[in-house]
Formats: structure tokens, C-alpha cells, sequence
């Protein structure tokens, strides 16, 4: 028997309602797929060769526009944080304020940021196409999972590569703000390469190296599920391609304060 | 044998399937007709595993196969050759590399076994030459070629073929008709086609269902269908105008 039509003044909270339960169910679908890509992950045979090249598609073709943002970015950082010490006279303490800053906070995030942009859409896309064009569908019924070909390799690889990309982050975005505090502004190299050793220690490296880790997770879960979600031809790959570099920069500046509170 | 039995499916409260039964005989090629948006494909996805039906049965061999998931799934999809509508070729491949993929996969044969099951793979579809490009670098029909190789090439029991001949001229949908017809000679697979191609499939298939409004209306051999009395039949194989859509 139907159910009778509900109030006016009740259809917001059945909306709400379902809202919740889409949410709800959305969310376990989600959580779902990372639980059936981590047992692909330690299911045999394992696929050496297509995790080297999911390393080059997400890693080495990143290498780039990584150099290129993080020096930029020390280079910016040098010279503002330049400018501010030496209001106060403390320009010494420019090495550590850029390195620190760089391997807590801005080598990490940025460089998922930049990954994601250019390696999590494409892996979006990709799967996406696959989806669409029937491949996905063509490896389930040759008994094969794709989970274990398509998934699991991208997601160990950006385990792999984001705290490796970071790294090159940190060591780029360094060396711009020694471009600018040491070449340009004239601040002597000892200074600004002998007072980081001081004060930044192995935590704060592990901070980002802990960081960079559950991004590369975050990265790779959010944009293969996307893409392996993908319904309604071309415009449902663009939309999910999308919702997959918003979703994926929100949660890992989401995560970071998060990771920020609870690393020493 | 296939055996579909009261299989029903809906979507978001729309009934899609709405009670198909239907028995495929081993060794034989059932070709189901319908209209565009009739259920054909859907009907196809649960016989591959790839949807669960609401209600009702799909059984291969006896074993239902909406009750199977995981392992059980892929023990029964082992003996499975698909030819997808758009060939669904692994764009990153080469054709060879598409063909060779599955016995690669799935066996444990030696380098120089595969490169000689390829060959005689492609050689078979009358693609020998083209086997070092990829699926974006030839035609239409070629691709639905690779396709019947790939699906072929691990000699499944059971093979379904998904529109194979959609979007190619009526030449090309002979040929791929004459090669269907020879590759199930040799092999004497079970053979499940989804198609409109009307009359063509009238010269390849053993059976013929129509499948309409998400049941199977009738089935029969071929001259059975041609000269059936049922209007939803008559009027799909003469092409006839929907009279009521025209208002």
C-alpha cells in the first residue's frame, strides 16, 4: 500500500532525512573500496610492472612542475620572511623559518596539491574512460580484478611517491629561499644553512614525511574511486574529475590541520 | 546450458526486467532482438555477473550465478568470452597485446605458446598484419575483429557477444556475421547475442528470442520468428512505424 503524502511542514526533515542516508551510505562505499583496495594490495601475483609505471605516471612525469612550485615557493617565502625578520632585526633565523616551514607544512601540502592537480585527475579521467568504454567491465568477466590491476597499483605508488615528491619539495623550495636570502639579499650561506641545523630537528621532518604519506593515500583512494565510479558518458568523467581534485585539495588541507595537532 | 528463470530487475522503482525465462542450449547461438531500450543489455550484464538480479535465477550448468560472488563468480566467468558493443580494447595496448592479454592473465603458458596462440588468433579474424597497432589506429570493424579474437583466444565454452556489428555498414556486418558463424563451427561454443541487426541474424542464429517490454514475448528457430503471428514480433522484424509513439 502507498504511504500517504507527508505535510508540507514535514518534507524538510524527510529531505534531510535522505540527505543523511545518501551521505551515510555514500561515505561506506567509499570506505568500502579502500577496504577492497588494501586486500587487493596483498593479493598475489603481485604486478611489479604495472606499479613501476603507475610510479612514472603519478611520480617521475610530477617531477616538473614539483621543482617549479616549490621554488617558487621558497623563493617567495625567502624574501616576505626576509622582509619581516628584518623588521625585528632577526634575518639569521631566515634559513630555519623557510625550512620549517617548507618540511612541516608547504612541502607536503603543496606538493599533493600539485600531484593531485596533475597526476589525480588523469588517473580520474583514465578510470573514467575505462568505465565508460566497457574495459573495467572487460577485465571483471575475464575473472580478473580490477581492483588488484587498476587500484591497488595506483594507490601503492602514490604511498611511494608523494612522501619522494615531498622530499624534492622540501630540498627545491630550500635551495629558492637560499636564492633569495643568500644571492639576493645578500645574507651570508653559513648563516643561513648553520642556524636551520639548529633548530630543525628529525620531527619536524618526520611531520611532513607522516603528512605526505596520508596524502599520497587520500590522492590516489579519492581519485580512483571517482574515476571507478564514473556513470553518464563524457560529462560524468568531467564531473568526476572535478569532484575528484576539489575533494582530494579539501581533505588534505582538511587532514593537514588535523595531522598538525596531533604530530609533535 | 543457460537457464534464466523469473529473472526481474528494476531501477530506482522502474521495472527494467520483468520476468524473463529462457533457456540457451549448449552449443547453440541465441540471438535476443528488441528494440533500442528494450532490456537487452541489462538482461546480458546479469548473465555475465556483472548486475544482481531483484528475483529469479540464471543458472550455468545448474549453478545459479545470483547467488555466486567473488571466486565463485570468477570460477563460472573463466569459461566466459565477451565481445563487448564497443569492443572495449584496452586502449594502452596494442591489438596484439589486447589479444594476448587473457592468456597472459590467465594461463600459465610459455612466451613463445602465447605469441603462437595470438597469431592464429588474429590470422583466424583475417588481421594478421595489424596486430603492433593500437585499438585508436583502426577501423571500426577491425577493432570488433580484435575483440572476437580476444574473446576467443583462451577457447571459452560460453561467449557473448553485446551488439557486435552496431555502427558498422551492412558489408562489414556480414562479414563479422560469416565470422561468428565459421569461428562457432570450429569451436562449437555456446553463443548468447544481443542484436538488431534484422534479418541478418536470422542466417546465424539456432535461436532466436524477442525480447520486449522486459520480457521475453516469443523464441523459436529463426523461420519460426520470420513468420511469427505476434504484432510485437511482426512489427520489429518488418521495421514497421510505432504507430502509437506517433500519436
Amino acid at each position: 500500500m502507498a504511504e500517504p503524502p507527508l505535510s508540507p511542514a514535514l518534507r524538510p526533515i524527510e529531505g534531510l532525512g535522505r540527505w543523511t542516508l545518501a551521505t551515510v551510505d555514500s561515505l561506506g562505499r567509499f570506505g568500502a573500496f579502500l577496504g577492497l583496495a588494501v586486500g587487493a594490495i596483498f593479493t598475489p601475483p603481485f604486478k611489479l610492472w604495472t606499479l613501476l609505471g603507475r610510479i612514472n605516471y603519478i611520480g617521475f612525469r610530477s617531477l616538473l612542475i614539483i621543482m617549479l612550485t616549490g621554488t617558487f615557493t621558497g623563493m617567495v617565502l625567502g624574501l616576505q620572511i626576509f622582509l619581516t625578520l628584518s623588521r625585528f632585526g632577526s634575518e639569521a633565523f631566515l634559513g630555519p623559518a623557510v625550512a620549517l616551514s617548507i618540511i612541516r607544512e608547504l612541502g607536503p601540502v603543496l606538493a599533493a596539491l600539485m600531484v593531485t592537480g596533475r597526476a589525480g585527475s588523469a588517473l580520474t579521467a583514465e578510470l573514467g574512460i575505462m568505465r565508460i568504454t566497457e574495459q573495467i567491465d572487460a577485465l571483471t568477466v575475464m575473472a580478473l580484478s580490477p581492483m588488484r590491476y587498476l587500484v591497488a597499483p595506483s594507490i601503492v605508488a602514490g604511498l611511494i611517491t608523494f612522501p619522494m615528491m615531498t622530499a624534492l619539495f622540501d630540498v627545491v623550495g630550500i635551495f629558492g629561499g637560499y636564492l633569495v636570502g643568500v644571492e639576493l639579499l645578500g645574507l651570508s650561506e653559513g648563516t643561513y644553512f648553520g642556524e636551520m641545523q639548529t633548530f630543525v630537528s628529525m620531527a619536524d621532518i618526520m611531520t611532513g614525511f607522516w603528512k605526505s604519506v596520508c596524502f599520497g593515500i587520500i590522492v590516489t583512494w579519492v581519485c580512483t574511486y571517482k574515476g571507478f565510479h564514473v556513470s553518464r558518458g563524457a560529462e560524468g568523467v568531467s564531473a568526476a574529475t572535478t569532484q575528484a581534485v576539489v575533494l582530494s585539495s579539501v581533505l588534505i588541507l582538511v587532514w593537514d590541520y588535523f595531522l598538525g595537532t596531533v604530530l609533535p | 546450458m543457460i537457464k534464466v528463470v523469473g529473472l526481474r530487475k528494476s531501477f530506482h522503482g522502474q521495472p527494467v526486467l520483468r520476468g524473463i525465462d529462457l533457456e540457451v542450449p549448449t552449443g547453440t547461438i541465441t540471438v535476443i532482438i528488441g528494440r533500442s531500450g528494450g532490456g537487452k543489455s541489462v538482461f546480458l550484464k546479469h548473465l555475465l555477473g556483472l548486475l544482481r538480479p531483484d528475483s529469479g535465477r540464471i543458472e550455468v550448468d545448474g549453478v545459479d550465478l545470483a547467488a555466486l560472488r567473488g571466486r565463485g563468480l570468477d570460477e563460472v566467468r573463466k569459461r566466459y568470452g565477451v565481445v563487448f558493443q564497443g569492443g572495449a580494447l584496452f586502449d594502452s595496448m596494442t591489438c596484439r597485446e589486447n589479444v594476448a592479454f587473457p592468456l597472459r592473465e590467465k594461463t600459465r603458458l610459455s612466451h613463445a605458446d602465447i605469441v603462437k596462440a595470438v597469431d592464429t588468433a588474429l590470422e583466424r579474424v583475417g588481421l594478421s598484419g595489424i596486430g603492433d597497432k593500437y585499438p585508436e589506429e583502426v577501423s571500426g570493424g577491425m577493432r570488433k575483429r580484435v575483440a572476437i579474437a580476444r574473446a576467443l583466444v583462451t577457447e571459452p565454452e560460453i561467449v557473448f557477444f553485446d551488439e557486435p556489428t552496431t555502427g558498422l555498414d551492412p558489408v562489414l556486418v556480414n562479414t563479422i556475421h560469416s565470422l561468428i558463424k565459421e569461428l562457432h563451427q570450429r569451436s562449437r561454443f555456446t553463443a548468447v547475442m544481443v542484436s538488431h541487426e534484422i534479418p541478418e541474424v536470422f542466417d546465424l542464429a539456432d535461436l532466436v528470442g524477442m525480447l520486449h517490454d522486459g520480457r521475453i514475448v516469443e523464441i523459436g528457430p529463426p523461420g519460426a520468428i520470420q513468420s511469427s503471428q505476434n504484432p510485437i514480433v511482426r512489427q520489429f522484424i518488418r521495421g514497421e512505424p510505432d504507430t502509437e509513439s506517433q500519436g
